[in-house]
């Protein structure tokens, strides 16, 4: 290889003489469950740091995301595109979001790839701390993306009634729900052979869930067919808790369902998602 | 008693259709280097993972330190490391951050795990590239990072599967530099390659695999006194004189004497067939070349150039699988 010269520094040669003095066999007790999850989350971070275009993701894309549906539909379906904002901005938000939470399998489904997931595997730590780890990471992404959208909103012209509180009560709901949703794609990560079957799957759930929800219109405007399957559709859920809580109301039963469905999800997904880890 | 660092008895892996591995019985004894040798696909790789709890067992029975790999899989972690084929660190990150990240995963505080991650770069001559992202390392940097991230527990037993493929001749003299400092502080290796002169050099005991079943099993010398004690090779200055050479040869050492392709060379193969360790082989050997060329001087038959061995385990496995082991090419 010529990256390798007898000069570089770095490769001034191992001094194993000094082995000993780092061979300590003492150890210091096992990091709790919580504290291995954070370190995994931690790794998350940095590898935003050292990757910052992953961002892209969650900055540009929920921006285009409300400038388009916003000036698209705003004034056929509210008439304007302001108006619109008022009942569209949750939900976009929601919808935004969601997509996001698709890269957790994506990220699963590289690690493995890359073999550093193998060494995790070996290490004594609390089982599902890898996969929490990459939660708490996404965690910090939709929360960027979720300032990113409400910004943006605020600027055209989105007046919640819920105020300060009733939107930061918005969006812990929203986060809550995504970590549970999360172990749905932290499954198909450990499932599927490639990134890109990851990406697949995951797109045909994610898209007809979302556009089939009340994320972008009032569902009361659908036929009947479509308004009952729309009203079973767990995003629907989540746009009516969010879109309840940003306009100051307490949307006390569609909370009540998301956060059934959404203990469900960890129960289902995290459970398969930790016999695939365990098996693999 | 000194307890085994490993016991497996009847191993046995399978991916649908394929027997990966095929009963595989193997005893390590703690303290020791103990070499897993094969060509590719004979089922290393697969049987060091199930040593390491990454894959369940279809079958059989293996002991880490007396610990169950499947029921006491937690316990077995905690004694063990793994330095895989493909390095299993993260390259987006730097090498501190690799390293202080499993620092914390293995409970040190954050301060304590910078300490040590920064010791066990320095030890491994890594400290330049510390604050460089994997990505731009060299294979053989990556590879000693690699090393490092497994040494910072500690491990009793650490797994190195193949651990010097694909890297050029310096980086693998540091890789089994640091494999014998290793060793040294007590820590049990087994090391999985596909490389005969890294099992010879590095290795007690060896496991040569074949087809995911161990074909041969013992010490260096056991295994290549299975198939003779070695070789004498000369090179005479005068062609014509070789037949006498031969005769003498053949009286001194007791030897079969094979007239090589090259006119002036003969190969004399020592029968020395009982089990003795490497040296006493060799010392025997030894004596046995020099009065045999003691004799060639006094018939006046000049000998240009002499060289003897032992048989290389390259022999050993031929004479094992009847086939050839994989070749030996290092860029």
């Amino acid at each position: 290889m010529t990256t390798q010269s007898t000069t570089s520094p770095e490769l001034s040669a191992p001094r194993t003489d000094e082995l000993a003095k780092v061979f300590i066999t003492e150890r210091p007790p096992r990091p709790s469950a919580w504290s291995a999850s954070a370190t995994f989350g931690w790794r998350a971070l940095l590898k935003i740091k050292h990757v910052p275009e992953q961002l892209f993701d969650v900055t540009l894309f929920p921006i285009m995301m409300t400038l388009m549906f916003t000036y698209l539909f705003g004034g056929a379906l509210a008439g304007s595109p302001t108006d619109y904002l008022q009942f569209f901005l949750p939900g976009i938000l929601v919808v935004s979001i969601v997509m996001i939470t698709m890269y957790t399998g994506l990220s699963v489904n590289t690690d493995i790839e890359k073999g550093v997931f193998d060494r995790f595997r070996t290490l004594p730590i609390w089982r599902p701390a890898p996969m929490v780890g990459y939660l708490l990471g996404d965690g910090f992404r939709y929360a960027i993306a979720s300032t990113v959208i409400i910004v943006m909103g605020l600027i055209l012209g989105f007046r919640p009634a819920g105020g300060v509180t009733g939107v930061l009560a918005g969006v812990a709901v929203l986060l809550a729900f995504c970590f549970a949703l999360s172990w749905v794609w932290t499954m198909f990560g450990l499932l599927l052979r490639s990134d890109k079957s990851v990406m697949g799957v995951s797109m045909m759930v994610v898209m007809p869930l979302s556009f089939l929800s009340s994320a972008y219109v009032d569902p009361a405007t659908m036929p009947n067919w479509l308004e009952a399957l729309v009203a079973v559709n767990p995003i629907t859920f989540a746009v009516d808790s969010v879109r309840g809580l940003m306009s100051g109301e307490w949307p006390g039963t569609d909370l009540l369902w998301l956060s059934i469905l959404s203990v469900a999800l960890v129960a289902i997904f995290g459970t398969a998602t930790m016999r695939l880890y365990n098996r693999k | 008693m000194t307890e085994a660092a490993i016991e497996v008895r009847g191993l046995v892996k399978r991916f649908g259709e394929n027997v990966a591995v095929d009963g595989i019985d193997l005893t390590v004894p703690a303290g020791t280097v103990y070499g897993v040798l094969g060509p590719n696909g004979a089922g290393k790789t697969t049987t060091v993972k199930m040593l390491a709890t990454l894959l369940k067992p279809d079958g059989g029975e293996a002991r880490v330190f007396g610990r169950d790999v499947v029921r006491e899989a937690d316990d077995v972690r905690g004694l063990v490391s793994m330095t895989g084929q493909y390095a299993s660190v993260d390259e987006d990150l730097t090498g501190t951050e690799n390293l202080v990240l499993l620092a914390r995963l293995l409970g040190y505080s954050k301060k304590a795990a910078a300490a040590r991650s920064e010791l066990f770069l320095e030890t491994l001559g890594l400290t330049a590239a510390a604050d460089r992202q994997v990505k731009n390392y060299s294979g053989g940097m990556r590879r000693r990072l690699d090393i490092a991230a497994s040494l910072l527990s500690v491990p009793k037993l650490l797994f190195l599967d193949e651990p010097t493929t694909g890297l050029d001749p310096r980086s693998r003299n540091q890789v089994w530099e640091i494999v014998r400092a290793i060793v040294d502080q007590g820590t049990t290796v087994l090391l999985t390659t596909q490389y005969l002169d890294e099992a010879d050099q590095l290795a007690s005991r060896i496991a040569v695999i074949d087809e995911g079943r161990v074909i041969a099993e013992g010490t260096k010398g056991e295994l290549k006194a299975s198939i003779g004690g070695g070789s004498v090779h000369v090179r005479l200055r005068d062609s014509s004189r070789r037949e006498e050479a031969a005769t003498l040869l053949a009286e001194t050492l007791g030897a079969d004497v094979q007239r090589d392709a090259d006119p002036v060379a003969l190969t004399a193969r020592l029968r020395e067939t009982r089990t003795a360790g490497d040296d006493a082989v060799t010392e025997l050997a030894a004596h046995q070349t020099g009065v045999a060329l003691g004799e060639l001087a006094r018939a006046g038959i000049i000998v240009d150039s002499f060289s003897m061995g032992q048989p290389s385990l390259d022999e050993v496995f031929l004479a094992l699988t009847n086939r050839p082991a994989v070749s030996e090419e290092v860029a």
